[in-house]
């Protein structure tokens, strides 16, 4: 058995007996085979002596047994990390930021506690995956849809409380955004309910997301100071209809009026879904060292030959692709009036494309483009980094860095060129770059996705490109919406206004609500104070950096 | 050889015996919850079969329920283990004995 860090053996021996006489001896894994089904498969760190590797595992199957748990950790201050599904492949997996932790498995609490048609609301645990309540939903026959991410394993709560996003209505696709209500386990073994829910016998604790006084709920979001154990969330009753089409401009500056347009239907309401800008001679320009020299530089005279470039390949340079939902004269409608939002660009170009009337049978809704799209869950998105012609030997998963970046057009051609440069000069495993998307409102992020390799030369190289992106990107006031475990310290440490001002709120909030410091130590970047100079590199490092500079506010 | 000895033998075989039947259908039950999202047939939407459908390149299907030559031990190896992007699965989503009746089912009958 492995033992966590900073726990004697004699009192982690006691602990794990009363784990066990607490959730029976079958639910606690010390077994380092049945633990190591806890690493993090998609480890940029994987094999080397960094890889974040737990201790033991822990399956309570009710909020009850996770307070008994949660005791028992504080008691003995041992290290504990709790995950819902387990399944945040490419931010971390299963295993735990601090080696060592013991890690808390949520799977079991698996129940779907309701479903509302009426208010269109669901109330979950967090073993409860997409594909659960889908499938629950279907069953029953509700008139309600689901958003989900792109993986259909993964848990509503888990990938909420890490900012996750899906594909269809607003405001539905933001899922931490969609939540309404929690029930959070703390440090000590106490239990509260947020929002309404602190009222007894609440009957809006899913529908009116304030409550009484400060709302507490993004304090557990993204962050490390309790284990939420039930969770709201509202789902949208089912639409008629769906159709989806482009819009496609030929010059390089026409970026501009397409982002600025694309924003005002987003803004009215108009486009009620998410939309991105891609460049159909994204591909020609890369494999032209001319072209992409000339995209980098992008004077007078290199906009004039890319454009002339773009023509000679009857390509347009730039297109948005836009979905609509509701009833069908809605989008219709909706979408003939965003075509002609653009009319004034020269040369627009549109096309239609999918146009859909539901229901559809489960057959049916797996030959569309995305399923994803239309709130289906499903595993399709794993094609990506798959074995296949393009790459034969496949790869051992991804990882994503993805800034957020406003919604302009100047932003697009700003961030592509950046990062690109960045990746272009540090060369590395870089699988795919996606352009601009707006996975939340008002804003766009962009993916800029990596290979997980299991040659640890190979990984060392895209954490060193990685973290210079953070850096590049942070100075150009880019920031990551999330991350994975091995880059946690690195974003925070990015987020320095005032001397990491909010680092150290949120280090204050930590030591109040959680002070022997047990809860998923290093999460986001926040460490427990007993291990902060200790275990913190990020923030340590800025901390060096400013004492050098003669400020030691830090 | 004692009575009591010999009754032991017979015991651990038969416990072995019993540990290699699977129960096929609640087998067929964890294959459609954990493994079809990604095995089921179409290449396009089923990372797994699609993998698979490139490997063998037609000398194998690349459909798990449509394979001849699995065993429980071979199931249980890629369960455990993971493969490229497909990630071990844990015993609380796969149990052992969920593991054992997962490798009846997609083994062919014997």
């Amino acid at each position: 058995m492995r033992y966590p860090p900073g726990v004697s053996q004699s009192d982690f021996d006691r602990a794990v007996r009363q784990f066990e006489s607490s959730i029976g001896a079958e639910w606690v894994f010390t077994d380092e085979a049945d633990v190591d089904l806890y690493r993090d498969a998609y480890s940029p760190l994987w094999g080397e002596e960094e890889e974040k590797i737990p201790s033991i595992a822990l399956a309570p199957q009710s909020a009850e047994e996770v307070q008994s748990l949660m005791a028992i950790c504080n008691e003995f201050q041992i290290p504990v990390y709790p995950v819902s599904t387990g399944k945040n492949l490419g931010y971390g997996g299963s295993a735990p930021v601090l080696t060592g932790s013991v890690v808390l498995d949520l799977k079991r609490m698996n129940r779907i506690i309701e479903v509302n048609e009426e208010n269109a609301f669901a109330l979950v645990e967090p073993g409860v995956s997409y594909f659960d309540l889908y499938n629950y939903i279907q069953e029953k026959g509700l008139d309600l849809w689901i958003d989900c991410p792109d993986p259909g394993w993964g848990s509503l709560i888990g990938n909420s409380l890490d900012h996750g996003v899906g594909y269809t209505v607003n405001p539905y696709r933001d899922h931490f955004e969609a939540h309404c209500g929690m029930e959070v386990v703390l440090a000590d073994g106490d239990i509260v309910r947020t929002g309404m829910g602190a009222l007894p016998n609440a009957e809006t604790w899913q529908q009116y997301r304030w409550g009484y006084g400060p709302w507490m709920d993004g304090l557990f979001a993204q962050s490390n100071f309790g284990v939420v154990t039930k969770m709201g969330f509202w789902l949208s009753p089912a639409p008629e209809a769906f159709c989806s089409g482009s819009v496609q401009v030929m010059r390089y500056n026409d970026v501009h009026e397409l982002v600025r347009i694309t924003a005002k239907m987003m803004y009215s309401g108009i486009l009620n879904s998410n939309a991105g800008v891609q460049s159909p001679m994204q591909f020609a320009i890369g494999q032209n060292p001319e072209m992409q020299e000339r995209y980098e530089r992008a004077n007078e005279e290199d906009i004039r030959i890319l454009d002339e470039f773009a023509r000679s390949n009857n390509t347009p340079f730039w297109s948005s692709q836009f979905k609509f939902y509701g009833p069908r004269e809605i989008v219709d409608s909706s979408w003939e009036y965003v075509k002609r939002q653009f009319a004034d660009i020269d040369g627009v170009r549109y096309q239609d494309q999918e146009s859909l009337n539901f229901p559809m049978s489960y057959e049916e809704l797996m030959q569309t483009a995305d399923e994803n799209h239309l709130g289906v869950p499903s595993m399709s998105v794993f094609q990506l980094g798959n074995r296949s012609n393009f790459n034969p030997a496949g790869t051992n998963g991804h990882l994503g860095f993805s800034p957020v970046v406003p919604m302009t057009g100047e932003a697009v051609l700003e961030s592509n060129k950046v990062l690109v440069r960045v990746l272009r000069e540090m060369g590395g495993n870089t699988v795919f770059n996606v352009p601009p998307y707006s996975y939340h409102q008002r804003t766009f992020t962009i993916l800029v996705g990596f290979t997980v390799t299991r040659d640890a030369d190979t990984n060392r190289k895209t954490r060193e490109i990685f973290r210079e992106l953070v850096k590049v990107a942070a100075e150009h006031g880019w920031g990551e919406y999330r991350t994975h475990t091995a880059f946690m310290d690195d974003c925070a440490a990015a987020y320095s206004f005032n001397d990491n001002a909010l680092l150290r709120l949120q280090q204050t909030l930590k030591d109040a609500i959680d002070p022997r410091g047990i809860i998923s130590a290093g999460r986001y970047g926040i460490w427990p104070k007993h291990i902060r100079d200790t275990e913190g590199k990020g923030v340590a490092t800025i901390k060096v950096s400013k004492e050098k500079e003669g400020d030691s506010n830090v | 050889m004692s009575r009591s000895f010999l009754f032991l033998v017979l015991a651990l075989v038969s416990c072995e015996l019993f540990a290699q039947v699977g129960d096929r259908a609640h087998g067929k039950e964890v294959y459609e919850h954990w493994c079809s999202s990604c095995h089921a047939p179409g290449a396009r939407k089923h990372p797994g079969t699609s993998a698979l459908e490139f490997i063998y390149k037609g000398e194998k299907s690349g459909v798990l329920e449509e394979r001849l030559d699995l065993t429980p031990e071979l199931v249980a190896l890629f369960v455990r283990n993971g493969v490229k992007i497909m990630p071990p699965f844990r015993k609380t989503e796969i149990s052992d004995k969920d593991l054992l009746d997962l490798g009846a089912y997609l083994s062919p009958q014997r």
